[in-house]
């Protein structure tokens, strides 16, 4: 299935979405699918400041435990807290209710370091590792 | 269908699912006390005791076979095959133990002045000497508990040397990422920043992101040797001299020298520092978490830095001291004293000889795995491996059928599973190490045995997914167990 086309990818396979100046961050499908069952999802506080391609937190799975990359710099203003007690929701709904976080973009201009919906589904299909 | 071996009757087994405090009757006792002789003393207050302290109430008798029947539902390497990968999960002679009890060993104490345990001493002192002579460095402590602490004590040894170099601005420790996952975690436990280099098509360390990375920065590169991928690094005394020229210094990750003990040395090819896995290598058993030992060695360069403590010889016989320029102590005494009387029983036991032949068999082993089972399963580095060998199960996954499944079908075939999803950059693995200890007979069955799961994968996956099918419990669900953990007595 094609990736939503209205967001934009990191080649670590989060997403953000972008409102205004307000970006809501998550992880791919694909992601998901690689990482299996989510067990725990450890976020930051909200005012934390996060930098582009920089860790903001870990996820882990029945399989292994990997970092969350931020796909764009800025403040953390919202945190999903309902993944604490439901991590399963980044199985189940990974687009959606398994958002993670909301950064307030500090610069615009990084965005065009991210890939469109076309260019990370044929990054994956090129095989990239999860 | 076909089963193996060893797999439990699930009727046998029916008692151990049976909780203790399912058993409990109220009053029930094990043990009959003698009526009080001396003066009863009260009771403390009653705000400083529990309301209710639920324990068991049972019979002798019910607590002895309730333990038993869940110890016979262990697996270990003494009850069969276990292919663990990256754990050199070795049949331990049993020849060690005994050693190990010996009184002398078994009964002193840390603190007993030191000409009552030159014994003791001695063997230590020896056996930094034949580890040194093992890995081709000049100097070693014994004291680290394991694996990721030596490595932890190799890192630190680095920062300390050089700082006293006055090169502290070196703050980066590249780590392959074919590496093994502590290394990236004990550089940033010793205050480094890691950067991960890639490894190429074949499995071996990208030079040229290498080249590009070492600088001005970097204080050590860590690598895992063979990597995590079974494959010895071909390009190592190239590697080394780029280190070297970059200033920086060489760490070796040697808990999996069951690869190449006895042939080639850590101290030859180019490193400055390495730790050993006593209890993997040197045949002291471990997997429920220990005690190990991973000793650290080093180039003379670094061993004024060496933790404390080490054994020297003096002319009133051996004594424990501390380096001059020691990072000081990891643990509390004197590290797994009876671990490394093992593993100095195993080395002299074998001898020169002996060793190599670990070696040997280890590998031939593993290329003996690799080359029966490369028709069904695919290997991402076809090429020949050392101790272990990395399969992708991706071609089953198009049925379906995960990594995971495989493994918990290979339990109905009485085999332990092998190290499933690691290392990370292979989609899908299974990491397979069967050791020198086992029979052409065992590899034989086990591989008999992954043969029929590949064609199950394929005629009948949901036999796989569902796997297993012959254990007391059928397929667990781990991730519920890990959301929402029940860790103590739900019961009324």
């Amino acid at each position: 299935m094609p990736s939503p086309a209205d967001r934009l990818y990191t080649k670590e396979h989060e997403w953000v979405q972008m409102e205004d100046t307000v970006g809501t961050v998550g992880i791919t499908d694909y992601a998901q699918d690689q990482l299996g069952d989510i067990v725990y999802v450890k976020l930051p506080p909200v005012g934390q400041q996060v930098r582009q391609m920089e860790p903001f937190g870990e996820i882990e799975s029945v399989k292994a435990v990997a970092d969350l990359y931020a796909p764009v710099s800025g403040e953390v203003v919202e945190v999903n807290g309902e993944l604490e007690e439901r991590p399963e929701l980044v199985n189940q709904d990974p687009y959606g209710r398994g958002w993670m976080i909301r950064i307030r973009l500090a610069d615009r201009a990084e965005l065009a370091n991210l890939l469109t919906a076309q260019q990370y589904d044929d990054y994956i299909a090129q095989g990239a590792d999860a | 269908m076909r089963f193996a071996i060893g797999r439990p009757d699930p009727k046998e087994a029916q008692t151990g699912e049976r909780l203790s405090m399912d058993m409990s009757r109220p009053g029930r006792r094990a043990l009959d006390l003698p009526p009080l002789d001396v003066p009863e003393a009260p009771p403390p207050p009653s705000h400083l005791l529990r309301t209710s302290l639920r324990l068991p109430e049972l019979s002798q008798n019910e607590v002895v076979r309730y333990f038993l029947s869940l110890s016979r539902l262990n697996y270990s390497v003494d009850s069969g095959f276990y292919p663990l990968g990256s754990c050199t999960m070795k049949y331990n002679p049993k020849v060690n133990e005994e050693v190990a009890s010996l009184p002398g060993f078994a009964h002193v104490h840390p603190l007993q002045q030191r000409h009552t345990i030159q014994g003791a001493l001695y063997l230590m002192f020896h056996l930094q000497e034949l580890l040194c002579r093992i890995t081709g460095m000049d100097s070693s402590s014994l004291a680290p508990a394991a694996g990721a602490q030596g490595e932890l004590a190799g890192m630190l040894m680095i920062k300390a040397f050089l700082r006293d170099h006055g090169q502290s601005q070196r703050n980066v420790v590249l780590v392959p990422d074919s590496a093994h996952g502590t290394n990236p975690a004990s550089a940033a436990m010793a205050g480094f920043q890691v950067v991960t280099i890639p490894s190429n098509a074949q499995g071996n360390v990208d030079l040229e992101a290498l080249r590009e990375t070492l600088g001005p920065q970097v204080a050590a590169v860590m690598l895992t040797i063979p990597s995590t991928l079974g494959l010895f690094e071909p390009n190592i005394q190239q590697i080394a001299q780029m280190v070297h020229e970059a200033g920086a210094l060489l760490y070796g990750d040697g808990a999996n020298q069951n690869a190449f003990l006895g042939r080639a040395r850590f101290g030859d090819m180019g490193f400055d520092v390495v730790h050993l896995n006593l209890h993997k290598t040197f045949a002291a058993p471990h997997g429920g978490g220990g005690p190990g030992a991973g000793p650290v060695c080093c180039k003379s360069h670094l061993a004024p830095y060496l933790p404390t403590p080490v054994v020297e010889q003096t002319d009133e016989g051996f004594r424990l001291t501390s380096p001059p320029r020691s990072i000081g102590r990891l643990l509390a005494f004197w590290g797994h004293f009876t671990v490394l009387v093992r593993a100095y029983a195993y080395i002299r036991a074998l001898g020169e000889e002996g060793l190599k032949a670990v070696s040997t068999h280890a590998v031939v082993n593993a290329n003996y795995v690799r080359t029966r089972l490369k028709g069904a399963y695919h290997l991402p580095y076809d090429r020949p491996c050392l101790h272990e060998v990395v399969f992708s199960t991706v071609r089953q996954k198009a049925k379906g059928v995960k990594a995971l499944d495989i493994a918990k079908r290979l339990i109905d075939y009485g085999f332990h599973p092998p190290t499933m999803y690691f290392p990370l950059t292979v989609p899908e693995a299974l990491m397979i190490e069967p050791t020198e200890t086992e029979s052409k007979e065992n590899l034989d069955a086990f591989c008999e045995a992954m043969l029929a799961i590949a064609r199950e994968a394929e005629e009948c996956p949901e036999v796989v997914r569902e796997a297993p099918h012959t254990t007391p419990l059928a397929r667990l669900d781990e991730a519920t167990a890990a959301r929402r953990p029940i860790l103590h007595w739900q019961g009324g």
